[in-house]
């Protein structure tokens, strides 16, 4: 059996009052499960019921087939450890110190570090990538070291299982993304179990190798972030109103304009989308088209474009569009069109280009600012 | 100096101010006793001369008293900034000194008035039991202040009313008993008897060897409550451990010395600078010998300055404490108090 932890119709919060309720889940060694969800959810309430700094209000957890109210402290801290969202501020403490003081269950009476405990340290520094800072004062390093120490502390303790509380979220871009492939090969090669919560979806649907959705006081959806991140789910999961969340690219839009459009804009193979962006930005309320709808331009156009002329996918544009598209332009005040060169596909959008010339309403774009 | 050296070389320095200290005062004194007169005298306890009677009946319990209950004060400090995971926690700013100094006047005064002589065990229980209490409030307040400052700004003022409640105490005491409780209130290690260093020995001993027996969930807590627990750490019983014996060590020195101030936040900020660490289990006897250091040396002004006028030990801490105090705040980064 590979799983290392399991609950049962688990329900955590906080005295007597309930926050997630029925949470049944299961977290495999090698894998990385995440917890999703909006603010106030109750996904650190489960983590912390989790590595037991809270108690359960009903269910039961199992850490390695054992209940985990029957393990003693030492048992605890030699399964489970933890990164939390409380940044240590210890003093006069070197990166070292930090990570060693992940030995404790480890160690003897005083706490004094053996010769094996040295070099266990000494192996997940290197592992984590952080030999080069080991003698600093942990007071003095970068925001993502910082994590990097933490991660290791939580390393020392040997667990089998990894509980972590938005670990990403004070990272930069770059810090994120080496934490979270630091994390996946350490589950890998340590044969771990991770747990964690994260805030950033288009990480936590790359990296997850499955996602718990935490919502109203219940896991809405447990599934691989195929299963989860389809159509509007996560939109719905967080509520999202002003704007919208493109599951394929993990890309967030801003709620889009609905009044009638003033600008038309030709666009297609990725060259519309500055220019929605800029209209939008604007507040310039206008039409796209005519895109197909496996357009790169498509997702972007129907988030924020008021009105788009869509075609389906591999079929030429058909003449029905183009007589809609030269309806809606003779609406507008201006059409631009960022495309030089058409395709034989995209025939149609070069004679509409010629047709908004006709009538006069073909824009020059550096008018508009756009190279 | 790296780091592997300093620690020894710590302790090397510690001991040997340590030594030279306590030769010192045994030394200084309004009745000069020359070298080669103390050696006789020390190796001839009960010989009936002025020098040997000076040295074993008032130097040796005063300076014995003095390493002792400085020792327990600074350990006591470094106890309790654990505890609250700041540096300016201690026994004497957060009002555990005044709460026991409040219970030790009303002990005396008692027993005074009833004309029984104190016992020392008696002194430190009332000691103990004032520390407690003063504690308590502490405990209480810090559920509900966000922020070390305020902490401290509470302390401070708890120190007040119980300082306040004990001068009014004395005030209506028998004049006769006035002068002494006086003294022992505004804090001085003038007078101790030998029972006293034995009865404060006893007390403070176990009660540090306890601490260095924390040192283990001690280190493990300077990272937080929540890791210290993700680690193994008992916090419950580690806080009320912490607790207990940070004001055991505090009752006593406040139960034969009174007040003094500063030794419980000063000694263990300079001892971390000189040993460049943190970890209880070299913070625990270097603050001890620390405290032991610092508290001779005051004693040894407050006797010798303006002898054979002498100065309250509180105020000759405050003047070497304080600034080390005020230093530390400066140096400090910003938001690391809050």
């Amino acid at each position: 059996m590979s799983d290392i932890l399991r609950t049962d119709s688990l329900t955590v919060g906080y005295g007597e009052k309930a926050v997630v309720a029925a949470l049944t889940l299961r977290a495999e060694a090698g894998k990385l499960l995440t917890l999703i969800g909006p603010n106030g959810a109750g996904k650190s309430t489960i983590l912390k019921t989790l590595i037991r700094q809270l108690e359960p209000l009903g269910g039961a957890v199992w850490l390695s087939g054992r209940e985990l109210k029957s393990l003693s402290q030492t048992e605890l801290a030699r399964e489970s450890a933890a990164v939390l969202t409380e940044r240590p501020r210890p003093e006069l403490m070197r990166c070292f110190d930090v990570v060693a003081a992940g030995r404790y269950p480890h160690t003897g009476r005083l706490g004094t570090l053996s010769a094996h405990d040295r070099a266990v340290v000494q192996e997940t520094m290197e592992l984590v990538g952080l030999e080069e800072i080991a003698e600093q004062d942990f007071e003095r390093i970068s925001d993502g070291q910082r994590q990097r120490v933490m991660l290791a502390r939580a390393l020392c303790q040997e667990p089998k299982l990894l509980v972590l509380d938005e670990p990403t979220s004070f990272l930069d871009i770059r810090n994120k993304l080496e934490f979270l492939h630091l994390l996946r090969m350490l589950a890998r090669e340590k044969h771990i179990a991770v747990i964690m919560s994260l805030h950033e979806l288009d990480l936590a649907q790359k990296f997850s190798d499955e996602i718990v959705c935490i919502r109203d006081g219940r896991a809405d959806r447990i599934g691989t972030p195929e299963e989860i991140f389809t159509g509007d789910y996560i939109g719905a999961l967080y509520g999202v109103e002003r704007g919208r969340y493109e599951p394929i690219f993990g890309s967030v839009e801003p709620e889009g304009l609905s009044d009638p459009p003033q600008v038309f804009v030709i666009g297609g193979g990725g060259a519309g989308i500055p220019i929605y962006r800029r209209l939008h930005r604007m507040g310039i309320p206008f039409a796209a088209g005519v895109l197909h709808e496996n357009d790169l331009d498509t997702p972007v156009a129907q988030a924020l474009a008021s009105h788009v002329i869509l075609e389906a996918a591999f079929e030429p544009v058909s003449p029905e569009r183009v007589e809609e598209a030269k309806q809606r332009m003779l609406q507008c005040r201006y059409v631009l069109c960022p495309l030089e060169s058409f395709g034989s596909m995209n025939r149609a959008n070069e004679a509409l280009r010629d047709y908004a010339q006709a009538q006069n309403l073909l824009a020059p774009l550096d008018e508009w600012g756009i190279e | 100096m790296n780091r592997e050296k300093r620690i020894p070389a710590g302790f090397a320095l510690l001991l040997g101010l340590l030594a030279l200290l306590l030769v010192c005062n045994l030394l200084a004194g309004s009745t000069r006793i020359p070298l080669d007169e103390a050696l006789r005298a020390l190796f001839s306890p009960r010989s009936a001369d002025t020098s040997a009677s000076v040295l074993w009946s008032i130097r040796m319990p005063r300076l014995l008293s003095a390493a002792i209950l400085g020792g327990a004060l600074a350990v006591s400090g470094f106890l309790l900034q654990t505890f609250f995971l700041n540096p300016i926690a201690g026994p004497y700013v957060l009002g555990v000194s005044s709460g026991a100094k409040l219970t030790v006047a009303l002990a005396m005064i008692f027993c005074l008035s009833r004309g029984t002589a104190i016992h020392s065990a008696t002194l430190i229980l009332a000691a103990f039991v004032g520390s407690m209490v003063s504690m308590g409030f502490i405990l209480l307040a810090s559920r509900r202040l966000r922020g070390m400052g305020m902490l401290i700004v509470c302390g401070v003022m708890i120190g007040y009313i119980c300082s306040a409640v004990t001068e009014f105490v004395i005030t209506f005491a028998d004049d006769s008993n006035i002068v002494n409780l006086h003294n022992w209130s505004m804090g001085s290690f003038s007078g101790v008897a030998w029972g006293d260093v034995a009865a404060s020995a006893a007390a403070v001993i176990p009660a540090t060897i306890c601490a260095v027996l924390l040192s283990k969930p001690m280190g493990a807590y300077q990272l937080g409550e929540n890791y210290a627990r993700s680690m193994g750490v008992n916090v419950p019983r580690f806080r009320t451990a912490l607790i207990l014996l940070s004001s055991i060590l505090a009752a006593c020195v406040t139960a034969f010395a009174g007040p003094i101030s500063f030794v419980g936040i000063a000694v263990p900020h300079l001892v971390k600078r000189l040993f460049a660490t943190a970890k209880p289990l070299v913070m625990v006897p270097a603050c001890f010998l620390g405290g032991s250091v610092f508290c001779l040396f005051c004693d040894l002004i407050a006797r010798t300055l303006f002898a054979p006028t002498e100065l309250s030990i509180s105020s000759v801490t405050a003047v070497f404490g304080a600034p080390v105090v005020i230093w530390m705040l400066l140096t400090r980064k910003r938001g690391e108090m809050a």
